[in-house]
């Protein structure tokens, strides 16, 4: 026995009679929970038995104040007095903050500067810019005393003019001579020209409706002062270091006068990751004023309506195409309804232009762009980030030139694809050659496994068989840019330490929020060191261990975390075989990591051993990793290069029946062929691929946000809003990871990112739905189907292909 | 009487994760998940909406079952209130695990069934809740079971898979034990009306009618409330001080179910759950009616009492208690009064009952062999949504031609009301296609509908004409079976057409 092992490790270093009497390993032996295999989400347990904690499980800290923020009830208005002195005075009330009590720089915004914590009472900034908006804070003992107290604030408004719709926001910005943000365009080729040569051409309009995220927890930030002014704060959020840089900012503070924290998230989407910085910014600000711990927790209906959701849009298209179906040339106006700040809607609206294509090869377009403010929330981030809407505009168009053209609307959308990785590439509207396209042959294996020919027949003879119920179906592909499309964004960096034990310590700055992250990346740092999961200890996300990171969002959580935790193991391994060669005296390339063991040149040690003498020897155990993703380069001035390192893909074929009397429709069976390259948990990727297929459809089907004429959202709990329920799913459900998928870049283990792209699988529910019209008017008019599609959308849908129903006919019927 | 209406407040006893506990010291609108999670300290129960809308909160409740057992059904503790839980007991998420992962969290963990994790204790609770009474069956059976749970992870596939795993187990026999923990409880809840008093609220929870009579009679101010389905979220979204409630879950008068040849009683605090096969039985829209009504949790707990005396335009059950022609019975003090439910909403928010006056019974007749009936609702989503439109229709004939035609709504207008045009376009002719379309057009002359985020009154009125044109074609035997794509039929997928 080695006697480091009992003189320098102590009790936890003790093997077990059990490790003594092991024996060699043999060569098929394989770590546990290795890459590639599918095993289960590393708090699943602590799930189900309802021990995993979330920000508002947390045992309190004694003397914390719970804190309501009191929202404007008003579009668009000025505040002409704001009088909290009753507020003040009520019961329980620790403290009332307004904007004035903003040591530092009153803003929460990611970039632009533009969204107040609590707008300013006195000058041009007195206004507010839509209902909902926080107007100041109110900390007492209880969230009850607090929100009584807040009603007590006298506030007037003066109305201003307010945009709550598209068309509003279009009128006041042309009134303006001014967009919320400039427009943008993308150019390939001479579009103009080549649509007026094209054969025939389909022009259209298409609405697509927003999106909450409705994750299950709510937004909620707590803060302990710390001693020099200090706060720690715990927040629910994506994006720990902005969450930590704007409470900085807020305070007038370094950025190292903040910690920010978290285990974990009930679900992010893109909700939590420039939303979660106001919670914190005022659980901190009071937690500074009072000397107090502070909680800002929201209840349900106050998230819905203080927070952004995903971007409306309306696309304007315009397609030039030859008789069999192939495009010449595109034209695609996107107009984005982005709230009344800027938040990230620069990013998201060019990233609904990076997806205007979709898989297809446009051959010459011109994508317009142009980012409208309303009064309204201002939207942000939500899984696709742009990308779904901008898909919906050419999925759209590809169903009309079927229709027009009397085609099969898969043999268009084939016709078009870009070419398979291998052939000659072409490039996107962007200049980027596509070069490792699989669409082609996931689609060709999709149409065979789902039987998409038998069942278009078997849809064909239905509705000729049946006046009121009708069917429809529809397969189509997934096309999905990877890389933030800012490129500064796209790193990483961990902190990995081994412990003497053997054991390992696991810190990225990659948040957890069911994703699956921290078991992908644990599974990399395990796989790197041949030890079994178990010896991998996953710990919280902390701006304090990993900083200046980058949210955990646009589906790069595992390519970017994976690769630098690897890299940190990797720094450590190559440290120890480095201490092994020299000690052993063997070559380097002889000191070789097998499961749980390491083999130096004849020897073979436990990892826990070698770890063990390392220690002894005084190498270092710890260290961080950094990964920076290379090749990508885009010139946003020139609207041209290569934002994205790789595309993923997928496609989904759906079958739906709606009742043309009533316009309700269910999901009779959905198919999908998904490309994660290697996977790195199956498992996982596949929770994925359903949940974002499901989430997918419920934006494209009954998740609708209505405001009303004053600019108030009315669905703003899920007793209005909503989201698909488990009878929603349809029962046939073949879900299959594409087992030839493999990434042509070089990233970690070859695996694809899953996040996203699987969400815009669901365009297939929608088209489906738009075939089921068509029908319904037996093809004699291409159905305007806007989204949600809602059992009120598909009806008027269908009067309208049989010709009952004109536009303006449904504002009549309103009044 | 003054004896029985100003008992003396006794502190809250129940059993909570097998320990008694008495509380007598916070308000009794507190809920049962602000209790849990705060003073308990039991973080695992979840709040999602605080509405009975998404289940994260679901917890087991277990009481007597009258019959020296227990009764087990799932509520949302987010809108339970504490004193509604004297005698009986209440299991969270943390119970189920104690002894070690039971085969449903396994099962859970296994098949992937999480990912973020915040709603799995609630469909954890759920689906252990709906195993114990025997609900899980097939595949369907857990859906309906977990329709009242919301996930925005996984897309519920192996949420389902797991139910069915569990479904498969088989129910442990707890009989022994129950007997004891009924007697348990009976012994907490104590004798008599249960009177609990705390921070200027008050509490009243007679068990018998008669003293729910002379109670309401005293304290004519009271707020009424069964399930809590409703008054919870007086609380828990509006804010709403309710400084004096009556609980009228424990009145084991109101619990009765009659089913006699030609006519069903249901005493008011009847479920939802304990009606939907009872009034399942006289049409199967009714009863899938019921299982779209609500999430389980919400049907667990919500009472036709109560569905009916909350007077709301869009409740489901009174359009098609007033198709049928039922009666409610109302009692205050010791009188009593009977009215067609139609002639109890007077006009929005209004309703045919005096203070002190509570509705004690309804009175549903069973169809007679000349008599057609539908019922179908129309909303945003299918399962646990507020209709937009509620149909409910009941016609009568003498051989081919109609002799009464009963044709109610909910969603049309702001009370449940019937479409008398459309009726009358009906009446006295045989129900063919060219009936059916003059009534269409006269209900235009019925209802102007509201537009509001569920629908816009052009659809409300739409799919009102379209559902008596279903009605038709289904009754006229132009198409085989039913024509929808969902119902009891429909759920099926071969009798829509089938997908290949």
């Amino acid at each position: 026995m080695d006697e480091t092992r009992i003189q320098d490790r102590s009790g936890a270093g003790q093997p077990a009679l059990a490790e003594l009497n092991e024996r060699p390993p043999t060569h098929e032996a394989k770590i546990r929970g290795g890459v590639a295999a599918a095993i289960a989400h590393d708090s699943g347990m602590k799930h189900v038995t309802g021990a995993a904690r979330y920000a508002d499980d947390e045992p309190e800290l004694p003397g914390t104040l719970q804190v309501f923020i009191a929202m404007s009830a008003h579009a668009h208005a000025r505040i002409v007095r704001l009088d909290v002195s009753a507020v003040r005075a009520a019961p329980g009330v620790a403290a009332v903050l307004t904007a004035e009590d903003i040591p530092g720089q009153n803003d929460y915004s990611p970039v632009f500067g533009d969204d107040p914590i609590f707008p300013p009472l006195t000058g041009d900034g007195a206004v507010v810019q839509y209902v909902g908006q926080p107007i100041f804070a109110v900390a007492a003992e209880t969230e009850r005393a607090a929100r009584s107290a807040a009603k007590l604030a006298v506030v007037d408004y003066e109305d201003l003019p307010a945009a709550i719709s598209i068309d509003d926001a279009v009128a006041h910005a042309d009134a303006a001579g001014e967009d919320l943000l400039p427009a943008y365009e993308m150019r390939l080729g001479d579009a103009a020209a080549a649509l007026e040569a094209a054969p025939m051409r389909a022009k259209g309009r298409i609405e697509i409706g927003g999106q909450d995220h409705f994750y299950l927890e709510g937004q909620i930030a707590t803060a302990a002062p710390m001693e020099d002014g200090d706060v720690f704060v715990r927040s629910s959020t994506q994006h720990p270091s902005e969450v930590q840089h704007n409470v900085a900012k807020m305070l007038g503070r370094p950025d190292h006068a903040v910690t920010v924290e978290l285990r974990r998230m009930g679900g992010g989407f893109g909700g939590k990751e420039s939303q979660p910085a106001l919670f914190a910014a005022v659980a901190a600000l009071v937690a500074v004023k009072t000397g107090r711990p502070a909680k800002c927790r929201l209840d349900r209906d106050d998230d819905m309506e203080m927070t952004g959701k995903r971007h409306e849009l309306r696309i304007d298209y315009d397609l030039g195409f030859s008789e069999d179906g192939t495009i010449r040339a595109a034209d695609f106006s996107h107009f984005v309804r982005c709230g009344y700040s800027r938040d990230l809607s620069a990013a998201i609206a060019d990233r609904a232009m990076f997806h205007a294509d979709n898989a297809y090869d446009l051959k010459a377009a011109r994508i317009h762009s142009r980012r409208l403010k309303t009064h309204t929330v201002s939207n942000t981030a939500f899984r696709g980030f742009g990308g779904p809407q901008g898909m919906v505009g050419i999925e759209r168009a590809m169903d009309e030139i079927a229709f027009l053209t009397g085609l099969d609307p898969l043999d268009v959308r084939k016709r078009n694809f870009y070419p398979g990785a291998g052939e000659e590439p072409v490039v996107t509207p962007y200049h980027m050659p596509v070069t490792d396209s699989v669409i082609g042959e996931i689609v060709d294996e999709l149409e065979a496994s789902s039987d998409y020919r038998a069942r278009r027949e078997a849809v064909k003879a239905f509705n000729s068989r049946n006046a009121i119920l009708k069917k429809g179906l529809a397969l189509t592909p997934v096309k999905f840019g990877i890389s933030f499309t800012t490129t500064h964004l796209n790193q990483a960096g961990a902190l990995v330490h081994v412990y003497k034990d053997g054991s390992v310590h696991l810190n990225h700055g990659g948040t957890e929020m069911g994703q699956g992250l921290f078991v992908k990346v644990a599974q990399v740092v395990a796989e790197e060191f041949q030890i079994d999961l178990e010896k991998v200890k996953i710990t919280a996300t902390t701006t304090a261990k990993v900083p200046n990171t980058s949210a955990t969002a646009a589906s790069s959580g595992s390519d970017l975390n994976g690769m630098a935790a690897q890299n940190a193991a990797r720094t450590i391994k190559d440290r120890l075989i480095d201490f092994a060669a020299e000690r052993y005296h063997v070559p380097r390339d002889q000191v070789v990591f097998q499961p749980n063991r390491v083999l130096i040149g004849n020897m073979e040690k436990r990892f826990s051993d070698l770890v063990g003498e390392a220690y002894l020897a005084r190498i270092s155990l710890s260290s961080t990793g950094f990964y920076a993703t290379p090749e990508i380069t885009y010139d946003r001035e020139a609207a041209s290069g290569r934002p994205f390192y790789y595309f993923a893909y997928g496609a989904a074929c759906s079958e739906v029946v709606i009742d043309t009397l009533t316009g309700e429709y269910r999901l009779l069976r959905a198919d999908i062929l998904h490309d994660v390259g290697k996977s790195l948990n199956p498992a996982i990727d596949m929770g994925q691929i359903e949940g974002g297929f499901i989430q997918g459809m419920g934006w494209l089907t009954t998740e609708e946000l209505w405001w009303d004429d004053k600019g108030r959202l009315k669905t703003h709990a899920p007793s209005t809003y909503k989201i698909p329920t488990a009878n929603d799913r349809p029962d046939d459900f073949r879900i299959r990871i594409w087992e030839k998928g493999e990434n042509r870049s070089e990233t970690v283990y070859r695996s694809k990112a899953v996040g996203e792209p699987p969400f815009m699988l669901a365009i297939s529910v929608f088209s489906a739905l738009t075939d089921a019209v068509c029908a319904a008017g037996e093809g004699k008019a291409f159905p305007r189907l806007d989204a949600p599609a809602t059992p009120e959308r598909v009806l008027w849908a269908v009067e309208a292909v049989r010709g009952g129903w004109q536009p303006g006919a449904l504002d009549a019927s309103e009044t | 009487m003054a004896q029985a209406t100003t008992p003396a407040s006794r502190p809250i006893r129940f059993v909570l994760n097998g320990e008694t506990r008495e509380v007598s010291d916070t308000l009794p609108t507190t809920t049962l998940l602000d209790y849990l999670r705060g003073p308990e300290r039991l973080t695992g129960t979840k709040e999602g909406c605080a509405e009975g809308d998404c289940g994260a909160c679901t917890v087991l409740l277990c009481e007597p079952d009258g019959d020296g057992g227990i009764a087990r059904r799932s509520v949302n503790s987010c809108i339970q209130f504490l004193p509604a839980m004297n005698g009986r007991a209440v299991e969270t998420i943390e119970h189920l695990g104690r002894d070690g992962p039971t085969p449903l969290q396994v099962a859970m963990v296994e098949n992937h069934a999480s990912q973020c994790g915040f709603c799995t204790p609630g469909f954890v609770m759920q689906l252990h809740s709906a195993w114990l009474t025997g609900a899980l069956t097939d595949r369907q059976s857990v859906k309906d079971v977990i329709s009242g749970n919301l996930c925005r992870c996984t897309g519920y596939g192996p949420i389902v898979e797991a139910g069915l795993e569990l479904a498969a187990e088989p129910v442990p026999d707890t009989g022994e034990a129950d007997a004891e923990l009924s007697t348990r409880l009976t012994e907490l809840e104590g004798e008599g009306i249960f009177a609990y008093e705390a921070g200027g609220g008050r509490w009243f929870a007679p068990t018998n009618v008669d003293d729910l009579a002379d109670t309401y009679a005293a304290h004519p101010e009271a707020i009424l409330v069964a399930g809590a389905t409703d008054v919870g979220l007086w609380v828990t979204k509006q804010y709403r001080e309710l400084p004096l409630l009556i609980d009228v879950s424990k009145v084991r008068d109101l619990m009765m179910i009659e089913e006699r040849q030609d006519k069903v009683y249901l005493g008011a605090s009847v479920t939802h759950r304990a009606a939907q096969a009872v009034l399942g039985s006289i049409h199967p829209d009714l009863g899938e009616m019921l299982r779209r009504f609500a999430g389980a949790q919400i049907r667990n707990a919500g009472t036709i009492g109560g569905n009916i005396a909350n007077g709301s335009p869009i409740g489901d059950l009174p359009p098609c208690l007033i198709a049928l022609g039922s009666r409610l019975f109302l009692r205050k003090g010791d009188d009593l009064r009977i009215l067609p439910v139609e002639d109890f909403f007077i006009d929005y928010g209004r309703q045919d009952r005096a203070k002190g006056e509570f509705v004690a019974a309804i009175e549903v007749p069973r169809l007679g062999d000349d008599q057609r009936f539908f019922a179908h609702k129309i909303s945003k989503r299918f399962d646990s949504d507020i209709s937009a439109v509620m149909a409910a229709f009941c016609l009568t004939f003498d051989g081919d031609v109609v002799r009464e035609a009963r044709l109610a709504f909910g969603g049309m207008a702001g009370v449940p009301k019937r479409a008398r045009e459309a009726e009358a376009a009906l009446v006295g002719r045989p129900f063919d296609a060219a009936a059916a379309g003059d009534a269409m057009a006269a209900m235009a002359g019925d209802f102007s509908p509201l537009t509001d985020m569920r629908a816009t009154g052009g659809y409300r009125l739409k799919t009102a004409q379209n559902l008596l044109k279903r009605f038709q074609l289904e009754q006229a035997g132009a198409v085989s079976g039913r024509i929808a794509v969902i119902g009891p039929q429909a759920l099926d997928l071969q009798a829509i057409g089938g997908a290949a």
